[in-house]
């Protein structure tokens, strides 16, 4: 049976590369920043790249802020995307989404900021690492990171741990981008694209 | 832990890649889409395309190629070449690159950086600087390494770092061609001054100068044309080598 995916596009970049990602595994996703098609999808990605604060406030122009945390598909936030699903951001000093409760922050100094290139996950686990080899490299690009909280489902280390997947009941996020990630990031998508709700339940 | 980057530059004119590049195993190295494909599979952690066409016209053929790329590969690519503006960068971000690559319109007009990141992140703005020494002191050059500035290397990459850019690409004029290594002094130099990463341009001849370069200046990357066009190294068999040589680097099948 094929399924409804869409997209989120609130103007906040990198929404074609995933699109592309997802027709490389044969599905056809939407683009689309309306409440009520998103609501009914059955698969939600929720991409981002760039500056938290004008995504946000794009979201609230769109009415997203509110209607994302009350989904019940299963939703993939992708980098900027899982950050805002997140409970405060310290770039803007604001409140994300709260779906997730761990917060947003910057990376010391001490490191080189973006955290750029290919990085190891790790204890990854779930239905989204699903045949993902274990030693998998996936691609980064970020300033800003999620703490590990009870919702973490894959870790990475740089310079200190933080979260590189999360997931809370139907909602997961991923700080590397998968749709970039070679072989792996396409296993990854493809898990996402499988899970059901049933799986979520048990 | 992050690890070190290999990355093909693939020079287009027209739609089409430059040089004489010569793979057996391809239909059409000519086709920039076939050889990024080719590279992806081969391990390659990140392409950069830069577009040497004259025109504004011919630009036009970039983007359409930029979709068709981001539409064959998995792994992130950058692209450059007489982008100017906030609106061309943006095209070729729609169009799916995942970074842009500006060198003399930044050094024209600093500004842009600053526009770029904000518009886009600094994530995705990545700012080339060739440079060469002059009378011991590293010169910054413009127009392809055509034009002398009176901007110094190190002072030029704090500049663009404070205007936001997520990313240096240093190319050493006097290494570049000579096949004898990166300019692992100034590189280590620039690592020193800016906190962003570091891609290393310009030398490579040979795996060692690889392991060099990771070992010895700060690099976070490293970027070659000829030796992989010309098949003189093999991406698989350097990054075989790096691994045993203790270089972190994303193992690829």
């Amino acid at each position: 049976m094929s399924q409804q995916v869409v997209i989120i596009d609130y103007g906040a970049g990198n929404i074609q590369s995933v699109q592309f990602a997802l027709e490389r595994l044969g599905v056809k996703a939407q683009l689309t920043s309306d409440a009520t098609q998103i609501a009914k999808a059955d698969k939600v990605i929720f991409p981002g790249v760039g500056h938290a604060t004008p995504a946000l406030k794009a979201l609230q122009e769109k009415g997203l802020d509110t209607l994302i945390p009350t989904l019940t598909q299963p939703v993939l936030g992708i980098c900027l995307g899982m950050q805002l699903m997140c409970n405060y951001l310290e770039e803007n000093n604001a409140n994300g989404l709260g779906i997730f409760s761990v917060d947003v922050r910057k990376f010391l100094a001490t490191q080189k900021v973006p955290h750029m290139g290919w990085n190891k996950i790790d204890n990854a686990q779930g239905a989204l690492f699903k045949e993902a080899p274990s030693d998998a490299y996936l691609y980064f690009v970020h300033s800003y990171f999620a703490n590990i909280g009870e919702s973490t489902i894959a870790e990475t280390n740089y310079g200190i741990p933080f979260s590189a997947a999360l997931q809370k009941a139907n909602f997961y996020g991923c700080q590397f981008h998968p749709e970039k990630s070679g072989d792996a990031g396409e296993q990854i998508l493809r898990n996402f694209l499988t899970i059901n709700l049933i799986t979520i339940n048990h | 832990m992050l690890t070190k980057r290999i990355i093909p530059c693939l020079d287009i004119k027209e739609g089409r890649t430059v040089k004489g590049i010569n793979f057996k195993n391809l239909v059409d190295a000519g086709d920039p889409v076939e050889l990024a494909s080719y590279y992806s599979d081969q391990g390659a952690d990140e392409l950069v395309f830069l577009d040497i066409s004259a025109t504004a016209e011919k630009r036009k053929t970039f983007a359409a190629l930029v979709r068709k790329i981001a539409q064959k590969i998995n792994i992130p690519f950058t692209v450059g070449g007489g982008i100017a503006s906030v609106a061309e960068a943006r095209t070729l971000l729609l169009a799916g690159a995942d970074k842009i690559s500006i060198n003399s319109a930044a050094i024209r007009n600093p500004t842009l950086i600053k526009e770029l990141s904000e518009a886009f992140g600094g994530q995705c703005v990545v700012v080339a600087i060739d440079a060469k020494k002059v009378d011991d002191t590293w010169r910054v050059y413009s127009v392809g390494g055509a034009k002398p500035t009176s901007l110094n290397l190190f002072t030029w990459a704090k500049e663009v770092v404070k205007l936001g850019a997520g990313e240096i690409l240093f190319t050493s004029m006097d290494n570049d061609g000579t096949k004898q290594g990166f300019a692992n002094k100034a590189l280590l130099q620039l690592s020193k001054t800016v906190n962003v990463p570091i891609i290393a341009s310009g030398g490579a001849g040979e795996i060692a100068h690889f392991t060099e370069t990771f070992r010895t200046s700060g690099a976070d990357a490293a970027l070659a044309a000829s030796v992989f066009h010309f098949n003189q190294i093999t991406i698989p068999q350097l990054k075989k080598e790096l691994h045993t040589q203790g270089i972190a680097i994303r193992k690829t099948p």
